[in-house]
This record gives structure tokens, sequence and C-alpha cells, in this order.
């Protein structure tokens, strides 16, 4: 692959995520309107300019209320995937290291985690803890472990038997010294694509689990909660559902993007 | 200082000794030199010292004494404590045995931080001194770089400053020449010499090269297929061959008028 090429991979996917993350943190302070206000007055009114996308059922501003569901969505899929990757980072870090018995037995448990879809995984959480964003956090972080864990637990395996590692060893450092100050450092390469391609996972978890009910609920607005709600007035309002799903998309792409530049880059 | 007292060894995915009793000693500030053909078990015996080999690779049995100490009974901890500061390493692989994201100055400062408590800055003085010792030119740069922008040989004196900077007293060689081309090899060789008789540091050095061994070492054992077959000084070995194994290896060694045929 050309330089050119794997740039323009990089720069697209940048742009598109900068705009993107701009408008979440901007939705975290300020929007248009208020996101929950109604307006009797000016019900499914299509895009213009004093509404970019257009209104809802209600009057609600779509574009407020896209930027409040960006930065919502976009604030549940960081903590996951925060939340999924350091317990997948050091999982994978002991039962890599170290192999054996730890690794058997975390791995086996890895194994049953990953034997049911996540979905339904996160069904089971939100049952057992209830709603709200919090145990949608907590319900996704815990169903995305395992991938991460074997991402770096292969890597980890691989960089044991390096003679740099031996030489570690032999200087006398500790184990919990050479596996996050000398090895870590080397998998980036591996573990930064697998944290973009988890976070876009996570944003469709998100988006899905909101859609089905199960996910966030008003007052919280998410991109899957508008989605859902959107779709009865597919043929009234068709900008609504056009515009919260083109975001989902463009986050995604956005983030596929960066994911796939960095990984040309690491090559 | 280093006594190892019939010393076996068995990996638990064998089902023969790749180390069948062997006794070997190495005095204060000499270099002893290890030979044999690949798969003698001369590695592995350099992997026991290290403490390398742990017990759910392989069963041992004898003794590995450091100053009287055995090593094969002492403890984790204990041994960490050994490892660096009186036994260093210097690998076949200069490439491999670096990090390679990290920069050359914190490797070669690495068992300073971990054996002692001095500041970022006396750390720094060390381990720039040892980059002197083993001629690197430049070192303040080549402290900020990394593994990839050095060559091999460069490499090698990196990685034999970063076993030397706690001035250990015994370095284990495995085959440290053996990856650099010759004229790399003969400097390499000075510089270990050098080393030896400069900081009174012991040299045990593993190597299949009978004639880089005959140039540095002042004493020599034979190891064949998992026992010493002879051992003494280096000119009596090389010139009167007791054991008929040793006697093939010598004869081996290529001679100007044998490749003149």
């Amino acid at each position: 692959m050309s330089e050119r090429r794997r740039n323009l991979y990089l720069r697209v996917g940048l742009a598109i995520t900068g705009v993107i993350t701009l408008l979440a943190v901007l939705g975290c302070f300020w929007t248009p309107y208020d996101p929950s206000a109604m307006n009797s007055a000016e019900m499914y009114a299509s895009p213009s300019l004093r509404h970019l996308f257009g209104t809802d059922n209600f009057g609600r501003d779509v574009f407020s209320r896209v930027m409040k569901g960006v930065s919502t969505t976009y604030l549940i899929s960081l903590a996951t995937v925060a939340l999924g990757a350091a317990v997948g980072v050091v999982v994978g870090a002991l039962t890599g290291y170290f192999g054996g018995v730890i690794d058997d037995i975390l791995m086996r448990v890895n194994d049953a985690v990953t034997a049911f879809p996540s979905i339904l995984l996160a069904l089971v959480f939100i049952s057992l803890l209830g709603f709200g964003k919090y145990n949608v956090i907590l319900a996704l972080g815990v169903a995305f472990i395992p991938s991460y864990a074997r991402v770096v637990r292969s890597e980890f395996a691989r960089h044991r038997e390096m003679n740099y590692v031996k030489s570690a060893h032999l200087m006398g450092a500790t184990h919990r010294r050479i596996m996050f100050v000398h090895i870590l450092p080397n998998t980036r390469a591996v573990i930064l694509p697998t944290l973009v391609i988890g976070f876009n996972n996570a944003v469709l978890a998100e988006a899905s689990m909101s859609y089905l009910g199960i996910g966030v609920r008003s007052p919280d607005v998410s991109l899957g909660y508008m989605l859902s709600e959107s779709q009865s007035y597919m043929s009234s309002a068709p900008w609504y559902v056009l515009c919260t799903g083109m975001t989902i998309v463009l986050l995604i792409l956005g983030f596929s993007l960066v994911g796939e530049g960095l990984q040309q880059e690491g090559r | 200082m280093l006594e190892i007292r019939d010393l076996h060894v068995q990996f638990h995915t064998s089902d023969h000794e790749a180390v069948r009793g062997i006794d070997l000693k190495v005095d204060d500030g000499e270099i002893m030199g290890l030979v044999g053909e690949s798969g003698s078990g001369k590695t592995v015996t350099a992997m026991m010292v290290a403490g390398l080999l742990q017990s759910d690779r392989v069963k041992t049995k004898g003794q590995i004494l450091l100053d009287g100490e055995d090593l094969l009974r002492a403890d984790g901890d204990d041994l960490r404590r050994r490892q660096g500061k009186d036994i260093c390493v210097v690998f076949q692989e200069p490439m491999s045995a670096l990090n390679p994201v990290m920069r050359i100055g914190p490797q070669v400062e690495e068992c300073l931080r971990v054996h002692t408590k001095l500041s970022k800055a006396e750390r720094r003085e060390l381990a720039l001194q040892a980059m002197r010792d083993v001629d690197l030119d430049d070192v303040e740069e080549v402290y900020k770089k990394y593994p990839h922008e050095l060559s091999g040989g460069m490499l090698q004196r990196v990685c034999i400053a970063a076993a030397i900077v706690s001035r250990p007293r015994l370095l284990l060689a495995d085959e440290p020449t053996t990856a650099l081309d010759v004229t790399i090899q003969a400097q390499i060789l000075e510089l270990l010499k050098r080393l030896n008789r400069e900081r009174d540091m012991s040299i045990l050095f593993i190597s299949h090269n009978l004639n880089v061994v005959r140039k540095l070492c002042t004493r020599v054992a034979v190891m064949e297929r998992g026992l010493i077959v002879e051992e003494g000084e280096t000119d009596q070995v090389f010139h009167r061959p007791q054991a008929p194994y040793t006697q093939r290896l010598i004869a081996a060694i290529p001679t100007r008028r044998k490749i003149d045929g």
C-alpha cells in the first residue's frame, strides 16, 4: 500500500472523527435548543437554517438531540472500551506471560463468556442490575473483556520467549515490571487497532441495546434510543431517522478508517 | 567463585538428560571457555547458571554454587538479587536481546534501576560511563536512540554495556560473536579481554568456535552430549588433547594448508 493511500485513510478518518467528537464534546455543555423542549408550533418541520436537521413529532430540534445523543453514545462507548480493555489487558498479560494453570483457568472462563452472544450477556446483566447508562457500560464492558484478553494474551505469549524479556528477567526485573514496562509497549501495534474496533462494536452494541429498549432511558438520549423513537415517524419526518442513522454510520466509518490507518502505520 | 557440582538437567518434554552430570569451576578473574557442538548442553548449562530455566520446565540434580551458596536452592527473591548484580548475560543475537520500543539509555540502566536506589542523573552517568567503556562513540547520541537505528556490532556493545553497568563479578557470554562479522568479532573479543582485566570480572564464554576460544580463554572445557569430556589450560588442551572427541574437534579446525589442498 502506498504511503499516500494509507495517510488518506488516517486523514479522512481523523477528519470525520474530529467533527463528531467536537459535536459530542459540545453536546455535553451546549446545544442550539434544549434537546427535550417541546414546541407545538413547529412539529415535523423539515430541515432549514433554523433547525438544521428539522424537528420531530413534539417539535424538538433534531440537531440538538443528535448532539446530545452522540455525546451519550460516545461516553458509553469510551467507558465500555476503557473497562473492557483495562481488565482484558491485565487478564491477557497474566495468562500470556505466565501460562500454565492461570492460563488454563482464566482462558476457560474467557471461553465461557465468549460462548454467549454479547447482546444476550448484556441483556442478562440489565435484567439483574436494572436500566440506566451506567449499567449499560458495565454490561457491555464485561461482555467485551474476552476480545481484548485474547489479543493481548497471544502477544504476550509471543514476546515472553524473546531474548530481551529473558535479559530483563536476568537483570532482576520483577514480573510486573517485565509485563507492563517491557512487553506492553511492544504490543501497541496490535492493541491500538483492537481498541478502535472495540469502540465501533461498543457504539453498535449500545445502539442496538437502546433500540431494543434495554439501554439508556429518557431523559437521557442516545443514538440508538433516537433511532427506535424515530422509526414511527419515518414517513412524516424522514429527516429524523436519516440524520440519526447517518450519524451512527459516520461515527463508525470515521473510527474504522482511523483503525485501518493505524494498522497500516504499524506495519 | 562459581562451582558446578554434578549437575544434571532434564527437560520435562524429553526422555533423556540434556546435561548428564558435569563439574565445572570458574575462578575469580579468569575467562573460562565452554565449547561443544550444537546440542551438547553448553547453553543449557549457562541458562541454569543464569536461572533462566525454571523448575516447571526442567528437572535438575546437583549444585550450582556461587561463593558457596547454592543457586538451585535459592528462593525467587534471593535469586533476583543475585541476577544482574553478580551474574549478567550477553546473548548471541544482539538485535533480539534489546527491547525494540525502548531507547538504548534506559535499557542500559535497567540493572541499576532494579538493584540500586540511585537517582536518575546518577544512573545516567553510570550508563554513559559503561557505554564509553565498551568503546561506543557519541554515547550521548546513542543513549537517545532506538535499537533499530544501530548496527549489529554497536548493539552487541550496548548489550555488553548493559551487562557490565552494575559491575557483575561473572559475565555469561553465550556465543556473543557468532552473529557478527569477523572484524567486529575480533573487536568484541578484545573488548571482553580488556573488561576482564580492568574490571576483574570472570567470564564464562560459550562458543562452538574453537579459534575464538583459543584466542580468548585461559582455561577451556569441552562438552559432548551433556558431559564434559576434557578440561584444562587452553594451551594444553589445544596442543595435547586427551579425549578423542577433542582431537576430532581440533582436527576439524580449517587451516590455510587444508584449504589450499
